[in-house]
């Protein structure tokens, strides 16, 4: 330990060794600055489940040597799948050219290797180290109160999840609601590569990452997600906080009955669960941003909301949102200004990323959904999936009377003011991207 | 195949605190109709004795989400001690 650490007093202090901690701490130690990364768990990754994938683009940006870390498949198929109660419709997309956009990880492992990155590189971690809060003098964030000491800091970075109650505590945002926010439960379930490649249709080592929606998840604002590892698949759901807890549904009875649906269950089938998970992802977007500065504190990753939940990219958010951080910190302090007209050219470092413009884009879809899954995570997947079933069916009777029926029920079976709702709708989202 | 939930929280490794890091305010659960603690919970921490009138909080087995927090503005929220708590391996 060095001469300035054992003193308490370090450069930068970053709370949270998730994928936007360890980010932000290997980028300023690069920059030549004392970092200290704390950690509440034994080992990074411990307290952390996702519902997703690591992005290349990502990984590569903070960790040049990523290849070397224990990554389980990486994803050469993207399905997108509508239930209905008994059949569903699935589409995957695979590109031959393109195999390594992403790669699954368990974060337990994955975590772990980028903190052991970090250190190599000069960053002190300090894990079982639960921040109790932050300590503010005279405006300025210029430390941490840890259960054992205080550890002062001219910048501390909150890596410290979606729950951020450090963020919190200095006023940067306020407690999240509960439209704002899905609960994610996961299990991963254990099956041979072989049976995984069999079921899944992929060669030897690559994955699929899989998004579900209607069937059990039908009426609220809910998805289900199913990824391969190299020997297990983690099968998932996010459901709208706000849906649980108005139709008073239990997480993972939720889950249980998309695992009962003929299309998952097959998939499987025979597997045995392994481990259980739950977490919270920040759903609010671009209109639920908390302050993303104060004099001394930068907020990144998920205790700042960067989640792109359309595309399920989290993780990517995090890390660049980590790394520029930083690097707004370096400029702090090769200016020797650690308050808020410095720091907030992090701001503008996001606004000018994919991470701010993504945010901005999709800014209303989620809130127009909202209103709408009854159609559109609903109403809409039970129709496709009505369609294939007439269109598939081969049963000496003749087609025309079919669609003709199922075009009539399409318009009957909706009011036509439901229809328009949903025209509006879809028009809402497409111009609100495109815009 | 579904296992109920303690089974699948059987798959957990723990290192449990010895203080509760969850304390709902009791008071205010008499008054509440919905305990919706009890069922946005992942882990069934809450359950609820309309005989006791007491709500029980079994936080050994909670996976520090959030979500109670967030649904119910009466519990004084906190994560457990440094080290303790749920330990994933393989999420």
């Amino acid at each position: 330990m060095s001469e300035e650490i054992s003193q308490n007093k370090v450069d930068i202090i970053v709370v949270g060794a998730g994928p936007a901690g360890v980010s932000a701490a290997i980028t300023a130690a690069r920059g030549g600055k004392k970092v200290v990364l704390v950690e509440r768990a034994p080992f990074a990754g411990a307290k952390n489940m996702y519902g997703g994938v690591i992005y290349t683009h990502a990984a590569q940006e903070i960790f040049p040597n990523y290849k070397e870390a224990p990554i389980e498949r990486y994803i050469s198929a993207h399905s997108y799948v509508l239930l209905s109660e008994n059949d569903s419709t699935q589409i995957t997309y695979k590109n031959s050219l393109h195999k390594d956009n992403a790669f699954v990880a368990i974060r337990a492992k994955w975590d772990k290797w980028c903190v052991e990155q970090a250190v190599k590189e000069g960053v002190y971690f300090a894990p079982d180290t639960l921040v109790k809060e932050l300590i503010v003098k005279d405006g300025k964030v210029c430390g941490i109160t840890t259960d054992v000491e205080d550890f002062y800091a001219d910048v501390v970075i909150i890596a410290d999840g979606v729950n951020s109650l450090l963020a919190r505590q200095i006023g940067l945002r306020e407690d999240i609601k509960p439209k704002n926010v899905a609960l994610g439960v996961k299990e991963v379930i254990k099956l041979s590569p072989e049976v995984i490649e069999k079921r899944f249709a992929l060669k030897e080592g690559t994955g699929c990452a899989m998004e579900i929606v209607g069937g059990p998840l039908k009426n609220m604002l809910a998805m289900g997600i199913v990824y391969t590892n190299q020997d297990s698949v983690a099968v998932g759901i996010g459901a709208s906080l706000e849906d649980l807890k108005a139709q008073k549904i239990k997480p993972y009875e939720l889950l249980d009955s998309l695992k009962q649906h003929p299309f998952v269950a097959e998939i499987i089938e025979d597997g045995e669960i392994v481990e259980y998970s739950a977490h919270l992802i920040p759903e609010g977007g671009y209109n639920a941003l908390p302050k993303l500065y104060t004099d001394g504190a930068l907020v990144v990753g998920d205790a700042a909301g960067l989640v792109n939940n359309i595309h399920f990219e989290g993780t990517n958010l995090a890390m660049i949102s980590g790394k520029l951080a930083a690097q707004t910190a370096l400029e702090a302090f090769e200016c020797g200004d650690f308050s808020s007209n410095t720091l907030c050219l992090y701001k503008k470092k996001l606004e000018n990323s994919f991470i701010l413009k993504d945010l901005k884009t999709y800014k209303d879809v989620v809130h127009t959904l909202y209103g709408r899954t009854g159609s559109f995570l609903t109403y809409y997947p039970d129709k496709v999936n009505e369609f294939f079933n007439i269109f598939t069916a081969a049963d000496g009777q003749p087609k025309k009377e079919k669609f003709r029926q199922f075009t009539k029920h399409f318009f009957t079976k909706r009011s036509l003011s439901e229809l328009f709702k949903d025209v509006i709708a879809g028009i809402k989202i497409v111009f609100g991207i495109l815009k | 195949m579904d296992k109920k939930i303690e089974d699948k929280l059987y798959t957990l490794k723990y290192k449990t605190d010895a203080k509760c890091h969850l304390e709902p305010d009791q008071s205010k659960c008499l008054q509440c109709l919905d305990k919706t603690c009890t069922i946005i919970c992942p882990a069934n921490v809450y359950s609820y004795s309309e005989t006791e009138k007491k709500l029980t909080v079994s936080y050994e087995k909670c996976l520090e989400c959030g979500a109670c927090r967030i649904v119910c503005k009466h519990i004084n929220w906190t994560y457990p001690k440094s080290g303790k708590g749920v330990i994933y391996k393989k999420s």
